[in-house]
């Protein structure tokens, strides 16, 4: 949580120096989902992702150095450049992509499940997404499939409350996304997304379910985006100060450490050491992301067709 | 329309009497078949390809053989299918996914265009996409404005995808095992009035690569580049035309990424006459993007305008009198290529 935390607001800090190209969509606030929800999945586990899914990357086992390259468009990138925020990618730890499309990741996740499936693996998938995917015929499609398959995959719900800038209860009538599951007879469940173990806890019973050949289930984790739906846009004409300021207080990572410190599962100076440990990864990340080359036009052509 | 008369123009020269005769859909089957026994990578979904084998036939058999997690049906849900679909490839399959009517493509499009399309490229090389779009194009008996589209051309125009256009029963075994072999996306678009026909097609293993057009019937005064059914067509106004002393040649691209230019100009320096025969549109369709090959690279061989019988810019209408005129005929091909060709310049 503090290396996603810490990165995030490096490339903030990159971004806003006018060296980072495009725009980025950060994850500060929601860390607990793609932290406890990626420590109950294997490295040859498959995860799908989002616009806003450098959280997800850096769970997943990419490294901060390969991540940071790629905002920077740079070879050094884990999809070489050519990808950028929006389409990370790395077979070597099962991640199939962040996308700049809302909802595919819940088709290409239920996919990945369906190949797991078919191929005799006990593999499980996860689609992460927001609560504006859920309106998406995407959605339903997918997890209509997943179910009547019964696909080994977890639909992982990110529910902050706004798709970009529209609140939820104005997107639709029915705002439990987990009352949704029973549509689909698959279990639906709520959890506290700003609670890592909490996480951990619903999302390990998830994998475990799916791993066993039970089928899918829909996670709908509440959690909040602290930042703007993109880095520059404030994120304060649609949301209160008021309500910001309380999500804020129920961050992730101030929770765990309270938890920890108070059945001294872990001390102030340990949490110190892993703050140091991660300054030094990410300020490693971002030199070698800004050295980093940018590719060169020779490449231009290179893998339109996989010979 | 297809009849016993056709047949043995959609022939290929390839062929040789002794082979067997096989229908347009049973190649395609047979395609499937083979290659799924090769490869336990590849699985088949769409509607109704299960036990009923597939609205035109175009997978009878599969589900008996392979069973129903292999050949799998799926509900009403395109979009659903297709995206789960690049998933599999991305996870290792070579799924087909069967759209089973062209025009139903335009729910999954963005999936395609959008995912299959790109993440080849944008992974560094690093994922490969091996899903097969396969779905039926074309009007036959009146089949209305929405089961009559030839939607193509914009897979064409995105790089990264590849697209076959099989006109005969061996070339879409030929292509479709080729498909099946291929990393990269593939939209693999039949006809829905060749299903029944029937061609020559060797027992024997044999593969057709992509980017290589055939002529079908060789000539001296016009180039008749015809897709998919119109190949049909332009052969039945080719044997029209030579009565009246005009001799035609008949060009079959097969595949229209990657395309083979190089056998139309060839023969565009022969002729000096270009006809496009498409049953799309003409308006940014493949006929305009071979007009305007042949604009660029062979302008100066060209002894009369570059002629595009497509279909008449309206939308398909159910009724026969008005579908058939909207979609080119024989007649109409053979009116316009003779009035072409006798045009002084």
């Amino acid at each position: 949580m503090v290396v996603i935390r810490e990165f995030e607001l490096k490339a903030r800090e990159i971004f806003r120096s006018g060296r980072m190209p495009g725009f980025i969509h950060v994850y500060v606030g929601q860390e607990a989902v793609a932290v406890g929800v990626c420590a109950q999945l294997r490295t040859d586990d498959y995860v799908a992702s989002t616009h806003r899914g450098h959280g997800h990357a850096l769970a997943k086992g990419i490294s901060a150095r390969s991540v940071m390259a790629e905002l920077m468009g740079a070879v050094g990138g884990c999809s070489g450049g050519r990808g950028g925020t929006m389409h990370l990618y790395d077979p070597s730890v099962g991640f199939l992509g962040s996308n700049g499309v809302v909802p595919p990741g819940i088709l290409i996740a239920a996919g990945a499940a369906l190949s797991a499936k078919l191929r005799g693996s006990d593999q499980v998938a996860v689609a992460f997404f927001g609560d504006g995917a859920v309106n998406n015929g995407a959605f339903h499609e997918g997890l209509n499939l997943a179910a009547t398959w019964n696909l080994p995959v977890v639909f992982v719900c990110e529910n902050n409350l706004y798709a970009t800038e529209m609140p939820f209860d104005e997107a639709t009538k029915n705002t439990s996304v987990a009352s949704r599951a029973a549509a689909y007879k698959i279990p639906g469940i709520v959890v506290d997304g700003n609670d890592v173990l909490d996480v951990c806890a619903k999302a390990g019973e998830a994998v475990e379910r799916a791993r066993r050949g039970e089928g899918p289930t829909l996670l709908e984790c509440l959690t909040y985006r602290w930042f703007g739906h993109h880095e520059g846009e404030p994120g304060t004409s649609y949301r209160t100060k008021e309500e910001i300021a309380s999500w804020k207080e129920r961050d992730p990572m101030l929770r765990l450490r309270e938890k920890a410190m108070a059945t001294s599962w872990a001390s102030a100076a340990e949490f110190e050491e892993i703050g140091c440990e991660v300054n030094r990864v990410i300020e490693d990340a971002a030199v070698y992301a800004i050295k980093s080359a940018q590719p060169s036009v020779s490449t231009a052509f290179d893998h339109v067709f996989s010979n | 329309m297809p009849g016993a008369k056709t047949e043995s123009q959609c022939v290929t020269e390839q062929t040789a009497a002794k082979e067997r005769l096989i229908t347009y859909a049973e190649a395609g089957v047979e395609a499937v078949r083979e290659e799924m026994r090769r490869a336990p990578s590849i699985f088949y979904m769409g509607q109704g390809i299960g036990p009923r084998g597939g609205n035109f036939q175009q997978s009878r058999g599969l589900w008996a053989e392979f069973g129903g997690e292999r050949v799998r049906d799926t509900p009403i849900a395109e979009r659903g299918e297709t995206g789960l679909g690049i998933g599999a490839a991305l996870a290792g399959s070579h799924p087909i996914v069967d759209i089973v009517f062209l025009d139903f493509v335009l729910e999954p499009i963005a999936e395609i265009i959008q995912q299959a399309s790109t993440i080849h490229y944008i992974s560094n090389g690093q994922f490969k996409v091996p899903v097969v779009i396969r779905a039926a194009g074309g009007g036959i008996r009146s089949t209305g404005p929405h089961h009559s589209h030839t939607f193509y051309s914009f897979f064409m125009h995105i790089p990264g995808l590849k697209v076959a256009l099989p006109a005969t029963p061996f070339d879409v075994k030929g292509l479709l095992k080729s498909t099946l072999r291929d990393d990269n996306p593939v939209i693999f678009v039949e006809h829905k009035a060749l299903y029944t026909t029937k061609g020559h097609v060797p027992e024997e293993e044999y593969l057709i690569p992509f980017g290589q057009a055939v002529i079908r019937r060789p000539g001296e005064h016009v180039t008749l580049v015809a897709l998919s059914l119109m190949v049909q067509k332009a052969m039945q106004a080719a044997t029209r035309l030579e009565k009246e002393g005009i001799s035609v040649e008949v060009i079959d691209p097969r595949t229209l990424v990657p395309f083979d230019k190089d056998t139309i100009l060839a023969s565009v320096a022969k002729t000096g006459r270009l006809v496009i025969v498409d049953e799309a549109y003409a308006s940014c369709g493949v006929s305009a993007e071979i007009a305007a090959i042949a604009a660029s690279e062979a302008l100066y061989e060209l002894d009369a305008p570059i002629l595009r019988i497509c279909a008449l810019p309206a939308p398909h209408a159910f009724s026969p009198s008005l579908d058939n005129y909207l979609v080119p005929s024989v007649d109409r091909i053979v009116t316009e290529v003779a009035a072409l060709v006798r045009r002084k310049s």
